[in-house]
């Protein structure tokens, strides 16, 4: 069983809230769900869609067709109509404007007129609550239960008291009971309660804000810019609770110094920005790699290079990451492919940055960063937190001949922090000795410099192995990273469900850099067909396989226009390639 | 306790024989040890520049920033660890060019740092560009014809962005100065100095003669919270360049108004287990049966 809900139209109506109380409806009916939205970056009258996939098994990606479409305006018509299928429903006001059945050239959908101001009025609820009348008649279209939406109503609107809850609800059975009074001809689809919910529903973003807190972060710090926002609001809205100071610094180079000057000082601490804001830390960046002070960055991809496409997806920054600062120093970039890996991952980064001293970038993009995903509500009991090796305040007056740059066998040095009485030294852009002051002599550099790159042959050890889906003897191993993993993974289960008699498996990285080279290297070398899909022009994985490992990809699947990978894209070109 | 013992370390300054930055090295260690302020009790950050430099000939815990960047270095260790002094040393070209918009923007949230710019009105490091506080007309290596722009002021600038402590001072006049400095180092909320450095090697207008010629001390009588005098003393047509706190105001500091620091400094507030995270995890859980509450 499988679903897409899509509602679209101009922003303002409130459309990315109505969509994400479809997913809360359909995961507490007991369903797993996935959304996608799209909108332009503008705050009025641009087009906004939300779609909601819907599945009694787990779901990864959005679709291309849509069973249902809430057509808030005539533009929402013209550019959706052929994503539908045969069959299905598209709901419109009459009133607001009119389409019929030769508008949707592609088959043969339901029309059906819901007159969503009038009912609006009638219950005397207000325009803005018209969303609730929307989604009540979609529950009434799916013989959904209306009591779901009754709570989760209370639910929103709790502190603003008994009369708003109310209004709102009232709307939500208006639009419930005209349509039982008024149902659709021929629509077969419904969406009944199947079972009690276990899951949650979280976004990327809202993720890794929740894994920078469970790591126990101290200071937040960003810049407004998409797709990294949504992390920046989530941070200041529970900072205060949490214990985390959250700063929005004048710009992106003081987003990153700030950071540095934190975490120099004793705190676990972390930035948030986008491609653009990137490019302006890139200096800091090196900062903290030559003073070894531990970072963590979150950074949203998106179409570029300057200004690009901001509200939409990519994975163009992969090379830039990897590289960004002049010189040489380690740094770990780690890629979720969804909300559970961002979380997770976003611990891991904490842990890694502390234990080897280093920056750790979290490369997410729009599409893992903003879409929502039902998981299974996650287990805390196996985290822990590793500070790694610092002088800790009860012995700051116990030290004595403290370096902090000292030459070690891992590359590792001890840490300390200004405020503690011994263990003096000086966090230096400068190259510098094992004290920390500045060096030009060739033995301090190459010394400092030997010994900050072992940091990395010490975490290779450590990195773990790629998930592998699927079968081990495939016809056909596809390769992806971050957040492509979705749309591959429910690739793989639509051909599974359509019986495909050939074998797929697909490798999935998230620890991108550096790779797990090894690993890659015995699975890779003996695959017998390699695909590489990835959301840039270059193919920037595959040259980075390459680079790392000598193997190179026969096939490639790349994307770039802003929008995310498509299970129904990547099966044409698994059956091109295995025809 | 501070001594010169414990601040000594086994370098000697690199400056050019005669540079105004020995004057400002030897008043803030004089300052510090007035203060009596142990090692565990401040930090400082240098910017890149011959006055950044300093670094390496003071030993206390210290931070060597980028060009331009000591001052949100400064702004992330204080809300770190608010209990420590936090004091940047940097210079004209560092602090009012390639990190002006920094120095804005921590005085406007009064951020409880110190700030010395060692003002040699050109780049000394980089052999004697143009610099923000350059004079109109200033002839240097990259403005062969004379700069075209007019000089920023640092003071007035600061006056009305709102530092609740200005200073200028010279470095000429050490006994002067490390009153100024101590001062500076006594404020709480965010204090700046600007101290008049010539630069004997690339400056050959802004001298030690020069700014003899044109300094005076500002007397017990000036109202330190009188703004508007503080406006007209610094944009006095007349060239005379006036010395000591011109502007000093007391209001709540950025860290008194950050909420989570009421609990303590950051860095010593507790750290959580992870598995004590359950609550923040239930706003997104959508398990029936259970008590969630969603962000309104
Ligand atoms: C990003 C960056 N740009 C340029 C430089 C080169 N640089 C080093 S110091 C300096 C200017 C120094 O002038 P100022 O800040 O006035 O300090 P002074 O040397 O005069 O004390 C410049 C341009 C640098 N280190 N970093
Ligand atoms: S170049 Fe100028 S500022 Fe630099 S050390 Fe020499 S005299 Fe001082």
């Amino acid at each position: 069983m499988n679903i897409t809900w899509k509602i679209g139209g101009e922003a303002g109506f409130g459309i990315m809230s109505t969509g994400l109380m479809f997913s809360k409806i359909a995961v507490r009916h007991g369903y797993n769900i996935f959304d996608y939205v799209e909108y332009p970056s503008l705050i009025r009258g641009g087009h906004n869609v939300y779609e909601v996939r819907v599945s009694d098994s787990p779901v990864y990606a959005q679709e291309k067709k849509a069973d249902f479409l809430f057509a808030l305006n005539r533009e929402t018509v013209d550019l959706h109509k052929n994503e539908l299928k045969d069959g299905s429903i598209v709901v419109i006001d009459r009133e607001k404007f009119d389409v019929n059945s030769a508008d949707f050239p592609d088959g043969k959908v339901i029309l059906y007129d819901l007159p969503l101001g009038k009912l609006t009025l009638s219950v005397g609820a207000d325009k803005v609550m018209e969303n609730n009348v929307a989604l009540g008649a979609t529950m009434a279209i799916f013989k959904m239960d209306l009591a779901v939406l009754i709570t989760i109503i209370s639910e929103i609107f709790a502190k603003k008291g008994e009369e708003v809850i109310n209004k709102n609800s009232k709307a939500a059975q208006a639009g419930f009971d005209y349509v039982t009074s008024h149902p659709p001809k021929n629509f077969l689809l419904t969406l009944p309660k199947k079972k009690a919910s276990t899951q949650m529903i979280i976004a990327g973003n809202e993720a890794v804000g929740l894994g920078a807190i469970t790591a126990g972060c101290k200071f937040f710090v960003a810049y407004p810019m998409t797709p990294s926002s949504s992390l920046m609001h989530f941070m200041a809205a529970h900072g205060q609770k949490n214990g985390v100071v959250v700063k929005h610094a004048e710009d992106e180079i003081s987003v990153i110094n700030m950071a540095i000057g934190a975490s120099y000082a004793g705190v676990r601490s972390m930035l948030g920005t986008a491609g653009g804001g990137f490019s302006l830390m890139v200096e800091g960046l090196g900062l903290a790699g030559i003073t070894e002070t531990p970072l963590v960055l979150m950074v949203g991809q998106r179409p570029g290079p300057a200004t690009g496409m901001p509200t939409w997806t990519s994975q163009g920054d992969l090379h830039f990451v990897i590289n960004a600062s002049q010189d040489e120093f380690p740094r770990i970039v780690l890629a979720p492919g969804d909300a559970e890996e961002a979380f997770f991952l976003t611990v891991e980064a904490f842990n890694l940055a502390d234990y080897y001293q280093i920056p750790v970038i979290i490369l997410t993009d729009k599409y893992v960063g903003e879409s929502h995903f039902s998981l299974k509500v996650f287990n805390l009991d196996n985290l822990f937190l590793n500070r790694g090796k610092i002088v800790s305040w009860e012995d700051e007056d116990k030290v004595e001949g403290y370096l902090r740059y000292k030459i070690t066998d891992d590359g590792i040095p001890v840490r300390a922090f200004p405020g503690m009485k011994k263990a003096i030294f000086t966090a230096n852009s400068y190259e510098h000795d094992e004290y920390g002051w500045s060096s030009e002599e060739a033995k301090d550099r190459v010394g400092q410099v030997e010994r900050r790159n072992k940091k990395l042959e010490t975490y290779k050890k450590t990195i773990p192995d790629p998930k592998i889906y699927g079968e081990s003897d495939a016809d056909l191993t596809l390769v992806a990273w971050g957040s492509t993993k979705g749309p591959v993974l429910q690739a793989l289960k639509d051909l599974r469900e359509e019986n495909y008699p050939k074998k797929v498996n697909f490798l999935h990285l998230t620890h991108v850099w550096p790779l797990p080279v090894p690993h890659l290297e015995s699975i890779l070398s003996k695959a017998k067909k390699k695909l590489i899909i990835e959301g840039n022009s270059t193919s920037q994985m595959a040259s980075l396989i390459r680079q790392e490992t000598g193997i190179t990809f026969d096939h490639k699947l790349l994307r770039f226009d802003g929008r995310p990978f498509y299970p129904e894209d990547i099966i044409i070109k698994v059956k091109e390639i295995l025809s | 306790m501070i001594d010169n013992v414990n601040l000594y370390q086994p370098r000697s300054p690199t400056w050019c024989p005669g540079c105004g930055d020995y004057g400002i090295w030897a008043s803030l260690k004089n300052a510090i040890k007035i203060m009596n302020w142990d090692l565990d009790k401040f930090v400082i950050v240098y910017g890149v520049g011959c006055s950044g430099n300093m670094t390496d000939f003071i030993m206390s815990h210290g931070f060597h920033s980028l060009h331009g960047r000591a001052l949100p270095n400064a702004e992330g260790i204080k809300i770190a660890n608010h209990m420590l002094n936090v004091v940047c040393v940097v210079g004209d070209g560092d602090c009012y060019g390639e990190g002006g918009n920094h120095l804005l923007h921590a005085m406007r949230g009064n951020s409880d740092i110190k700030v010395l710019v060692h003002d040699n009105r050109v780049y000394g490091l980089t052999t004697g560009q143009t610099s923000p506080t350059s004079p109109h007309g200033y002839k240097s290596k990259s403005t062969p014809l004379g700069v075209i722009e007019y000089p920023v002021n640092p003071l007035s600038l600061a006056i009305t962005q709102g530092a609740s402590f200005v200073a200028q001072g010279f470095a000429g006049d050490i006994t002067h100065l490390i009153t100024l400095v101590t001062a500076v180092l006594k404020h709480r909320g965010f204090a700046i100095l600007n101290v008049l450095q010539p630069c004997v090697t690339f400056n050959k207008v802004n001298t030690y003669t020069f700014y003899r010629e044109r300094i005076y001390k500002l007397d017990d009588k000036h109202d330190l919270r009188d703004r508007e005098k503080a406006l007209s003393i610094v944009s006095d047509p007349g060239h005379k360049i006036p010395l000591g706190i011109i502007y000093q105001v007391e209001r709540p500091t950025y860290q008194d108004q950050e909420i989570v620091l009421q609990q303590g400094p950051l860095v010593k507030q507790i750290i959580k287990n992870p598995s004590e995270h359950a609550d923040l995890l239930a706003e997104f859980s959508e398990v029936e049966k259970e008590s969630y509450h969603m962000a309104g």
